[in-house]
Formats: C-alpha cells, sequence, structure tokens
C-alpha cells in the first residue's frame, strides 16, 4: 500500500514542541471569569486586542466597507470575482501607505512591490522558497519564534542555522555570533542563503539599533547573503527608542537591494489574524515577480482586500488607531511589569510586541532546561497560566519565558497578576521565609484598572489548536 | 547578487504557455462595449458570472452576515482573531452540506474530514505535499487545466504523466490509457503516486460516466495508489447525465472503509460553483484521517479569511437559498451553453457535446491548414489577434490532437456572445473561400471516425459531406 509523503507523516510542522503543549492545556481548561474561574489562562498567545473597540466603531460607519451591506453591495460582483494575483491596486496602495505610516513617514513603499501571502506564515514559506533551495540554509539570530521551524523548513527542505544571542547583553545580535553562525553552516556543509531578523523581536520585545542594523547590513553584502526582515510588529513600538525599519537603513548604507526583503502582516500591527493578510515587499524585482506568482497559493481574499483598503486609506483613522494603539500598549506593559516588579520578577527592558521576556532564572532549581521544563509545567498546572517557555524559542539559556500581556481585558490581567503574586509569596515564603513574609500584606492598587475597557468575555478560540466554540 | 532558488528562476510556474499569454494580450487590449468595442474578448476565463443577482439579492436580506454581525451584535473581534486551522465550524457545516447537495444527496460528508484551503489551487498543491514526494508521478488525463502543471508540480517536485485521451471515444478514459501512462512513468523511473481526475472535465464541459469512474476505482485498487478527484465543477453540471461523484461509485461498491477509501481524496472550491473566485475558498475531503491531520497544518499556508468563511457559512446555511441558487445556475448554464453551440453552429464549428462546465471544447480542426500543433497555434494567433477573441488552445491544455480549443460562455454578457460569435462567423466565412477545398481532402481520412461522435448539425458541414461521399 502506498504511503503518504514524508513531509506529511514527519514533524516538520513542529507540533510537539512544548510552545504547543502549553495551548493544549489551555484548551482542555481554559480561563472564563464566570464559568470557569479557575481555568488557565492564556498568555502564551501574542495577539493584539486592545484596539477592538477604536476599530469596531470605524467599522460601523462605514459599512461600505464591508462589501456585502446596502451600501457597499455595488462592488460585490467585481470584487467577487477579483482574484488577480497582483491584488487590487487600492489595497496594495493602502497597505505601502499604512507600512510608511507605521515608520513615521521616514520611508517611503512601492505598492508596486507589495506581493500578498497567506499571512506573515505563507508570506516566510514563500520568500524561503523563492530564496533557497532544499538543503540550504538561512541563519537566525535566538530566540526565535516556534513558527519558523515549520514556516521555513517544512516544505522547502531549508534549513535553519541559529546565531546564539546571550543574556550578558541583553541578547543582542553581534558580528562575532553571526560569524560564528556562519562558520557554524560551512562546517556542517550547509550553502547559506540569508539571514531572517524580527524586528521588533519575537519573543524579545526590543528593536534593534541603528549601529546593530547597519552591522546586519554590512554582514549580508560582505557574504552576499539575503536579508529578510520579518517587521510584523512594526506598529507595536510603543515607546523610545523609535522603530528603525531595514527600508530606513538601506538608504543611508550602502546597500545591495537585490538582497533585502521585508515580510509584513496585519496580524499584530491591527489585531487580525483571522483575515489572513500577509505582505512580501522585496526589493529585488526578480523575487517580486516570483513571489507574485506564487502567491496564488494563499491570496488574500478579495473581500478582505476591499475591507483593508477601505480602512488603511482613511489617514485620519489610520493617524488616529496608530497614535491610540501604541498609547494602550505602552499602559498595559507598564502595568504588566511594574507589577510583576513588585514580586520580584524581572524581565528583559523592551519597548514592543505583544509579550514580555520574562526572568525566571532564579527559581531554577538548577540551571538546565530540565528544570525549565519543570519549573513551566509547575506554571500551567499549578499557576494555571499558559507561558511559553524559552527553550521552545531555541534560547539558549535555561529560565526565561515570554509571556503575552496584550491578548486579554483588564480584569483577566489581574486574575493573572494576582495569580502569579500568589505563587511568588509561596515560592519566596519557602526561599527566605521570614524576610518576605510581611509582604503578605501587598496590596496593590487596583486603580490602575482602564476604566470602560473591561470587554465581553472571551468566547473565540485563540490558538490554532482550539476547536472552534460556535 | 545573492542567488535565487531554481524554482524561482526556472519556467515551471507555466506561465509561459499560451493560455496565459493570450491573458495578457486581452489585458493588453480588452474589449467594452462602450469604451473599447473593438477589443479582444475574453473568452478563455472560466469564471460563472451568470448568477450575481441571486447572491446579492440574497446580500440584501441578510444584512447582518456581510456586516460582522450575528442576531444583532458585532462579532467583528471575535473573526478578526479567529484563526484556527480547523475553521469555522458552522462554515464546514454548511460546506459539506451544500457538498451533498450538489449530489443529490446520494452521499454526506463529515466536515472533520474537510480542510479550508486559499482556493483549489492551494488545495491541489497541498494534496501533492501530502501524498508524493519530490520525483513522484502523478497520472493525468489529457486534456487538462493548464494551471496544474504549476500548482502541482512547481513547488513540490511531483511530476505529472498524461493518460493520452482522443476525440475517438470522446476523450474518455480508457484502460489502455491508464496502463499506457502508468507504463510511461516506470520507463522514466518515476514512481506513480496516484491518478488525479477533474469530474466534471476542465476543458472537456463533460462528466465522468460511471464506467470511467469504475475503471479508475479497479485501476487504482489494483497498482494501489491515490486517486484525486477535482470536483470543483460538480455544481455546473446543467443536463444529464446527472453528476456522479466518485464517492457514490465507491459507496455503491460498498468499498467504505477498505483500504481504497482512504486513498480517495476529493478537491473542492466556491470559485465555479458559486462564482466566488476572488474570496479564495478551497477544501480538500480526505476519508484518510492522517492527510486531513497533515493538510490541515499545512493550511496555515493558505487560510480561508474568517471574514469570507462567515459570510458564506450563512449564505450555505440557508437551505431556500441554495436550492433555488443550484436550480437557476444549471438553467442560465445550460440556456448560455446553447447559445454559443448555435452561435458556433452557424459559423460552421461544432463542440463536444457537454453537460458542465463554464465552456466548450471546441472542434477547430477543419480550419487548420494542417494536422500540426503549428497550424494549431498559426490558427490561434489569428483568433486572438484578427478575431479578436480571446480562447485556449488545446496545446495548453496538452491535448494530442491539435485543432481543438477551450470556449468559455459564462463570463460575459449575452450581447457580448453575440458579438463573439458573429465575428467568429465573418472569421470562417473568409477563410471558407481561400482555404477550405484545399483542407477537405484532408479531412476525408478523419471523417469516418468522428462523424458518428459529434452533432455536427449544420448545413454547410453536410453540403461538403455529401460531395466527399
Amino acid at each position: 500500500m502506498v504511503a503518504i509523503s514524508k513531509i506529511a507523516t514527519g514533524n516538520g510542522h513542529g507540533e510537539n514542541s512544548p510552545y504547543f503543549d502549553g495551548w493544549k492545556a489551555y484548551e482542555t481548561n481554559p480561563f472564563h471569569p464566570k464559568d470557569r474561574p479557575d481555568g488557565v489562562i492564556q498568555m502564551g498567545l501574542a495577539e493584539n486586542q486592545l484596539c477592538f473597540n477604536f476599530i469596531k466603531k470605524w467599522v460601523m460607519e462605514h459599512p461600505e466597507a464591508s462589501l456585502c451591506s446596502a451600501q457597499g453591495v455595488a462592488k460585490f460582483k467585481e470584487t467577487a470575482l477579483f482574484q488577480d494575483y497582483h491584488g487590487m491596486p487600492e489595497f496594495r496602495q493602502a497597505v505601502a501607505k499604512f507600512m510608511g505610516k507605521v515608520r513615521g513617514d521616514r520611508v517611503k513603499f512601492d505598492p508596486d512591490r507589495v506581493v500578498m501571502s497567506g499571512g506573515a506564515t505563507g508570506a516566510h514559506e514563500m520568500v524561503a522558497f523563492c530564496l533557497a533551495d532544499p538543503g540550504e540554509a538561512f541563519l537566525v539570530p535566538t530566540p526565535y519564534y516556534p513558527g519558523f521551524d515549520r514556516d521555513l523548513r517544512w516544505r522547502t527542505g531549508v534549513e535553519l542555522v541559529p546565531v546564539v544571542c546571550e543574556s550578558s547583553n541583553d541578547f543582542k545580535i553581534t558580528r562575532n555570533a553571526l560569524e560564528t553562525a556562519y562558520e557554524k553552516a560551512k562546517e556542517a556543509n550547509l550553502r547559506v542563503k540569508g539571514l531572517l531578523i524580527t524586528n521588533p523581536s519575537n519573543p524579545l520585545g526590543t528593536i534593534l539599533d541603528r549601529e546593530t542594523l547597519k552591522g546586519i547590513v554590512k554582514f549580508i553584502n560582505e557574504k552576499n547573503i539575503h536579508l529578510i526582515g520579518d517587521e510584523i510588529y512594526a506598529a507595536t513600538v510603543f515607546m523610545e527608542p523609535e522603530f528603525v525599519s531595514i527600508s530606513e537603513i538601506i538608504e543611508e548604507v550602502e546597500c545591495n537591494r537585490d538582497l533585502i526583503h521585508i515580510v509584513y502582516s496585519l496580524s499584530k500591527d491591527m489585531g487580525f489574524p483571522g483575515f489572513r493578510v500577509g505582505i512580501v515587499y522585496s526589493y529585488n524585482d526578480a523575487v517580486v515577480s516570483c513571489a507574485r506568482k506564487m502567491s496564488s497559493f494563499g491570496l488574500v481574499s478579495s473581500q478582505t482586500q476591499h475591507l483593508i483598503a477601505s480602512m488603511l486609506s482613511d489617514d485620519g483613522f489610520v493617524d488616529s488607531f496608530i497614535v491610540e494603539s501604541k498609547d494602550r500598549l505602552f499602559k498595559r506593559h507598564k502595568y504588566f511589569t511594574w507589577s510583576l516588579s513588585q514580586v520580584g520578577i524581572g524581565s528583559l527592558k523592551s519597548n514592543a510586541g505583544l509579550f514580555i521576556w520574562m526572568d525566571l532564572r532564579k527559581l531554577l532549581k538548577e540551571k538546565t532546561f530540565e528544570a525549565e521544563m519543570d519549573l513551566w509545567r509547575v506554571i500551567i498546572n499549578e499557576v494555571k497560566l499558559n507561558v511559553s517557555p524559552g527553550s521552545s524559542f531555541h534560547c539558549n539559556e535555561p529560565g526565561w519565558f515570554r509571556v503575552c500581556f496584550a491578548n486579554m481585558d483588564d480584569h483577566t490581567m489581574e486574575v493573572a497578576l494576582l495569580r502569579i503574586r500568589t505563587f511568588m509569596l509561596k515560592h519566596n515564603e519557602a526561599m527566605v521565609p521570614q524576610k518576605l513574609c510581611r509582604r503578605s500584606s501587598l496590596k496593590l492598587s487596583l486603580s490602575r484598572r482602564r476604566d470602560g475597557f473591561m470587554s465581553p468575555s472571551i468566547m473565540s478560540p485563540q490558538s490554532p489548536l482550539v476547536r472552534a466554540i460556535n | 547578487m545573492g542567488v535565487l532558488s531554481r524554482k524561482a528562476t526556472c519556467n515551471s510556474h507555466g506561465q509561459d504557455s499560451s493560455y496565459f499569454l493570450g491573458w495578457q494580450e486581452y489585458e493588453k487590449n480588452p474589449y467594452d462595449e462602450v469604451t473599447n468595442p473593438h477589443g479582444i474578448i475574453q473568452m478563455g476565463l472560466a469564471e460563472n458570472q451568470l448568477s450575481f443577482d441571486l447572491l446579492e439579492s440574497w446580500l440584501a436580506k441578510n444584512p447582518d452576515a456581510a456586516s460582522f454581525r450575528r442576531d444583532g451584535q458585532s462579532i467583528f473581534k471575535e473573526l478578526a482573531l479567529f484563526q484556527d486551522y480547523h475553521g469555522l465550524p458552522a462554515f464546514k457545516n454548511a460546506l459539506v452540506d451544500f457538498m451533498a447537495e450538489i449530489r443529490g444527496n446520494k452521499v454526506t460528508f463529515d466536515p472533520n474530514h474537510i480542510v479550508l484551503t486559499a482556493g483549489a489551487t492551494s488545495a491541489n498543491e497541498t494534496l501533492m505535499f501530502c501524498l508524493a514526494e519530490q520525483g513522484d508521478a502523478f497520472l493525468l488525463p489529457t486534456p487538462y487545466y493548464p494551471g496544474f502543471d504549476r500548482d502541482l508540480k512547481w513547488r513540490t517536485g511531483v511530476e505529472i504523466v498524461p493518460i493520452e485521451c482522443t476525440s475517438s471515444n470522446r476523450f474518455q478514459i480508457t484502460a489502455s490509457a491508464l496502463e499506457k501512462a502508468y507504463e510511461q512513468a516506470q520507463k522514466k523511473n518515476l514512481r506513480v503516486k496516484g491518478v488525479l481526475v477533474t469530474n466534471p472535465s476542465n476543458p472537456l464541459g463533460t462528466s465522468m460516466t460511471r464506467d470511467e469512474l469504475d475503471l479508475l476505482v479497479n485501476f487504482i485498487s489494483d497498482k494501489e495508489i491515490h486517486l484525486i478527484s477535482d470536483e470543483i465543477y460538480s455544481g455546473t453540471v446543467f443536463s444529464s447525465p446527472a453528476f456522479v461523484s466518485i464517492m457514490e461509485v465507491l459507496k455503491d461498491r460498498n468499498l467504505e472503509k477498505t483500504e481504497v477509501w482512504e486513498r480517495v481524496h476529493i478537491v473542492y472550491s466556491l470559485s465555479k460553483d458559486l462564482g466566488l473566485p476572488g474570496f479564495r475558498v478551497g477544501a480538500i475531503y480526505s476519508n484518510d484521517p492522517i492527510v486531513v491531520a497533515a493538510a490541515t497544518k499545512m493550511s496555515s499556508f493558505g487560510l480561508v479569511s474568517s471574514q469570507t468563511q462567515y459570510l458564506l457559512s450563512a449564505m450555505l446555511s440557508d437551505k431556500k437559498f441554495t436550492k433555488e441558487y443550484i436550480a437557476k445556475n444549471h438553467k442560465r448554464l445550460q440556456k448560455r451553453r446553447s447559445k454559443l453551440v448555435a452561435g458556433l453552429e452557424k459559423a460552421g464549428i461544432g463542440c463536444l457535446e457537454s453537460n458542465a462546465g463554464l465552456f466548450c471544447w471546441v472542434d477547430m480542426r477543419h480550419l487548420l491548414s494542417s494536422d500540426t500543433f503549428e497550424a494549431e497555434m498559426e490558427l490561434w494567433k489569428r483568433i486572438v489577434y484578427d478575431v479578436k477573441l480571446n480562447i485556449s488552445p488545446g496545446s495548453s491544455c496538452h491535448c494530442i490532437e491539435p485543432g481543438w480549443f477551450r470556449v468559455c460562455f459564462a463570463n460575459m454578457s449575452e450581447d457580448t456572445l453575440k458579438l463573439a460569435m458573429q465575428r467568429l462567423k465573418s472569421f470562417v466565412g473568409s477563410i471558407a473561400v481561400n482555404d477550405r477545398s484545399h483542407r477537405d481532402l484532408k479531412n476525408s481520412r478523419r471523417k469516418f471516425r468522428t462523424k458518428w461522435v459529434f452533432r455536427l448539425s449544420f448545413q454547410s458541414f453536410h453540403d461538403r459531406e455529401q460531395d466527399e461521399r
């Protein structure tokens, strides 16, 4: 009996990683303020839920953007028929403009270089297909988003070689680390085709400074390899220092532009993962041409293109949204990190993203990944929070955890913080009983709760592994 | 320059095919009734534009579905966040019901066995990734949809080996053609992983007979390989014989829960049946849970927008609407097809008798200057550039006989179709005087084979036959 493919039966989908195990735990016992107050709180999903009321208001006020409403139906037929893989011009223009605005209009993006894809997931796979043959490799700084193992490698046959970054210098990407990784690939007989950076970083929540970016651009030009900049968190930079995009750097230093490609999406910046709006933006004409043909495998629904085109061409809305979103992220981040510090939990200093890189190294029984897994199981099963262990991000040092803060309402955040406090108090008592007992009278002010920002109970599943409640 | 991948620099995307070049010519000079009445009329695009009014009136009656609301409440946020690759249950339920309805409810489908993908384009590629290794092969009956060269082969590295079908028996699949293809693959050292058929056929517009389906089941049983049935045109079967799905055949032969059962997979889409190619709604249906699991994970690379899933779940759950839509759509397609056939007849052109699809498989062999593909290309260029009709030459569909063309009829207004037929008639008339007598002698050899197969009932051709007899 003929088998199915190795790709289908193997583990290349990456779902056996602990990153997904936590989601499974959440799935079997999800938190709900009324129905399941003791359930697991999802802090492992990098979603941006803070601005929906703002966006919803725009949607209500613009029924024509919804295509099928009475105001929009005149465009229904032509939109429903539109399957041109170039994408709707209005869509590309609106996206290019948005990308520019998110970068403070310091650079302009050409709508003709905007290529659609099935989310950033589809974009990454597509870029890998365009730039590398099976058996070739990309360098990726650690820690990195676990999904890359699937997106860049699974069906493409491309390998990933880690550029190891260390906590000793806040996980900066050094020239040394890049060179080491490049040599390692050579030793393993892997031809390096490119370097993939995520900026702002997932899971770190930090941005790359100008010097590092220039150094990276210099490195890839010297080695004549591609640079893929995943900038899907660009609009989540909520405080100084200001975001610097690769698109800006290449205006400042000498660079072969045929090597530069950007992956973008609306899933994080706008909070629209369900709409599957992924973008490949390349400065290389041949890549744009090839990617465009490949985009047939993951075009954006024209219904969605229409909505996004309407929304993002509304300059007033976009400008307000960008400011409002940053403000809400800033406040949420500040409150969350401050609350953690009150119970002795630190995190990497960050100014972007939908998560923090939490430092629990001192809670480890020993400096091993086994100990990290043990701690993680405690956090899931006892503290009842789904957080993501650093090992699933290929971090070289145990004890770090990514914790998402933008995918829940204020009330849920308070419950999560309370659980963390309780856990830390127990832990601190166990460690240093006398000194910290006084902390039991800790009363964190709850007046920081945002007014009018209680969203209705979260009903939808938030991970690809959770079946929809309908 | 940093070198690109081989996939990026080769031609396997298939876009240098004449199929796509015709489109490019059309893009440069597209017909418009008012602004460009002498432009090229698009007859190379298999779209269904006949029933939009039905969709629009449904939308008017169901404002909630259209605008992110359910029972008056906004569900914008929930939809915007919904990226579960298992898909919206309500949509999958509605979709499988719709698929069953199209098959006269003779079979039912399990929503847990369906995987949503970004169009049939993505579904076909995903199935290749799931079922075959690089270098393996799938057998496909010719003529076939040109896009398969890209969808099945480009990024997967899978090969296609043709099952050659001819006009001698209406291009039906025969046992010997299947065996011949299988042997061809073996000679090339290609491991055959399965057969992929399109039923109803693109470009033929015919639905497969029960005999053909039985033949296929026997073949894949015997060789222990997969069968993919691309049934994206199943809802366009507008006249008898009624559509018979591969699932029905398996059921009738009591093959459920056997090994063969798990090797049969269906590809579906709403691009043709509902005329919504822009919404990118495709699906894989497999009886093998491992394939379903793998394909589901792969669908991450091309999920269906939640906004679209929600709209269509509401639409397809409205059984009154789907019943009415299917019936009216069939009537309109049938009517439109007869207009095309009548127009062709007036131009002295016949076509394969068909009961489905959005196109006809048109026989222009008698207009060729020679029985060659060069002559076919020559004729095609004249039709595109002089007659200003973009139709698809059979060679782009890998037909082994020159002279056949796919002509679409559902993607334009009735007036435009009429104009296209007038242009064609004038063109044929103009070449008849010069070329026909010369070619008749060549054609008489083929005559006896084809005469009894085709319904070519127009005056001029009959006259010619009588002369030759």
